[in-house]
């Protein structure tokens, strides 16, 4: 307790370690694989990333031209953008909102 | 008279559900039996469900906290048996994440024992100087905890000069953060009368008892799997870290001289990575069985997989280095006092959710 005590003092006086968020919000790193989106105008709908993904979250319908992810079962391990065959799969570095409702994300293709 | 209290599986110094049943005679502890069992996954059944590429995904989530160890284990287990040669590369950039890990699973550590015998505010301050390698983690790997670079065969990711150099420079600030809470630690008047001599554990019992990791060792043996050179710490120089003094103040001592002591292997690493690819190419399916043994932060891990070539495996089983460490503990207890139960039981470092899977 007593060692502790300067740093605590200190701490008392300094700003804040956190951030006053959402006031203050950080810019996401790069990398970061915070939300998976499509470019669904690329997609051959092939269903590898449907197979490949290790939670079962991704729902392809070749016939529906319907693409689908369910957010909540996805763990953002970012395998299906490693394996999609035309890059049309990608990771947000800005992670996904609260939502007051469970919905999957749908990207249908237009009829050409 | 015996009285008979309940610790856990809900307690405030407890990250994860443990029960203890202690049977106490005055305020000190004759009898302690444990159980577990509250958070049960059945990830081992998976095996037989995913196949061995995504089983890397399962593992992880085995343990939140050692998740890039995890993976790196299991892969090395099936590389093993496919006679797969990971690239030096990979196998370095492994032990950077892995120590990583190791680093911010010991500050983590760090605060929640700093908690339990009271001093919040250096529990705060671990934590505080422990988000830094979060960031480094999020930036490199793309996630905080579950980070997700191992697959069989290599790694996903790769680390370029800038990060590395950055990296380097987060390491050297985190350590001198991390160094000004030593004496706090080593030699504060408070925390020394909460840990010294709290939870004995003899060296003989300690080696009788298949104590795993900083327990065995903070118990003045020195067995650390790092030794046996898997990976690239066959590269790498270290010795492991040894305390004598057998109670929780040298298991303390020993996790907080092993965050120095991955500091020290992160920059060898880095300063020794070699060029080259970062993935072999995997070909066929596995078969045979294989035990795999690696250092967690915890402790020793094992991993047997069984596979009779197909896309899944047959068994794989895990051996978590709580799982060894809990029979200590039921060692260490009768005879504390009951105020001193929360010290000693997490002076063990229980990672419930690894042990049950």
């Amino acid at each position: 307790m007593f060692k502790m005590t300067p740093n605590i003092v200190k701490n008392a006086v300094s700003k804040y370690a956190t951030r006053l968020y959402p006031v203050e919000v950080r810019e996401p790193f790069e990398r970061v694989r915070g939300n998976l989106d499509i470019d669904i105008e690329k997609c051959i709908f092939c269903k590898k990333c449907s197979i490949k993904c290790p939670s079962g979250c991704i729902t392809v319908d070749k016939d529906a031209r319907k693409w689908e992810v369910d957010p909540y079962a996805c763990v953002y391990c970012g395998i299906c953008v490693d394996v999609c065959p035309t890059d049309c799969l990608f990771m947000h570095p800005e992670y996904r909102k609260p939502a007051p409702v469970k919905e999957p994300k749908t990207a249908v293709q237009p009829e050409k | 008279m015996s009285t008979v209290i309940p610790f856990g599986p809900q307690h405030p110094v407890l990250p994860e559900p443990l029960h203890l049943k202690l049977t106490v005679k005055d305020e000190i502890v004759t009898e302690a039996l444990p159980t577990i069992g509250y958070v049960h996954r059945g990830l081992e059944w998976l095996a037989q469900k995913k196949d061995f590429h995504q089983m890397v995904q399962v593992v992880e989530r085995v343990c939140g906290i050692c998740s890039c160890i995890h993976a790196a284990t299991y892969c090395q287990g099936i590389e093993e048996m496919m006679d797969i040669e990971v690239p030096r590369r990979a196998e370095f950039l492994r032990v950077i994440w892995s120590e990583m890990h190791r680093i911010h699973s010991h500050m983590l550590w760090l605060g929640l024992m700093a908690d339990s015998f009271g001093l919040e505010s250096l529990f705060m301050q671990c934590w505080k100087v422990r988000e830094q390698v979060m960031d480094v983690m999020e930036a490199t790997a793309g996630n905080r905890v579950i980070i997700s670079v191992n697959q069989v065969g290599g790694v996903r990711r790769d680390l370029s000069d800038a990060q590395l150099s950055w990296i380097k420079d987060v390491l050297n600030n985190l350590e001198k953060e991390f160094l000004a809470l030593k004496s706090t630690f080593g030699d504060d008047y408070t925390v020394r009368k909460r840990t010294v001599g709290v939870g004995m554990l003899k060296k003989s019992s300690a080696y009788d008892l298949g104590a795993a990791g900083p327990v065995l060792r903070g118990s003045g043996i020195a067995q650390d799997m790092r030794m046996t050179g898997y990976g690239a710490y066959k590269h790498l120089d270290f010795e492991p870290v040894v305390e004598d003094g057998c109670d929780s103040w040298s298991r303390t001592m020993v996790r907080f001289r092993e965050v120095l002591q991955s500091i020290d292997l992160v920059r060898q690493a880095i300063s020794r990575l070699p060029e080259g690819e970062l993935t072999a190419r995997v070909k066929g399916k596995p078969e045979g069985e294989v035990i795999v043994r690696t250092e967690q932060p915890r402790g020793e891990v094992m991993y047997y997989i069984k596979a009779s070539g197909n896309k899944f495996l047959d068994r794989c089983r895990i051996r978590t280095p709580t799982f060894a460490n809990v029979p200590p503990l039921l060692e260490m207890l009768p005879g504390a006092d009951l105020a001193n139960v929360p010290v000693i039981a997490l002076s063990i470092d229980p990672c419930i959710s690894c042990t049950e899977r």
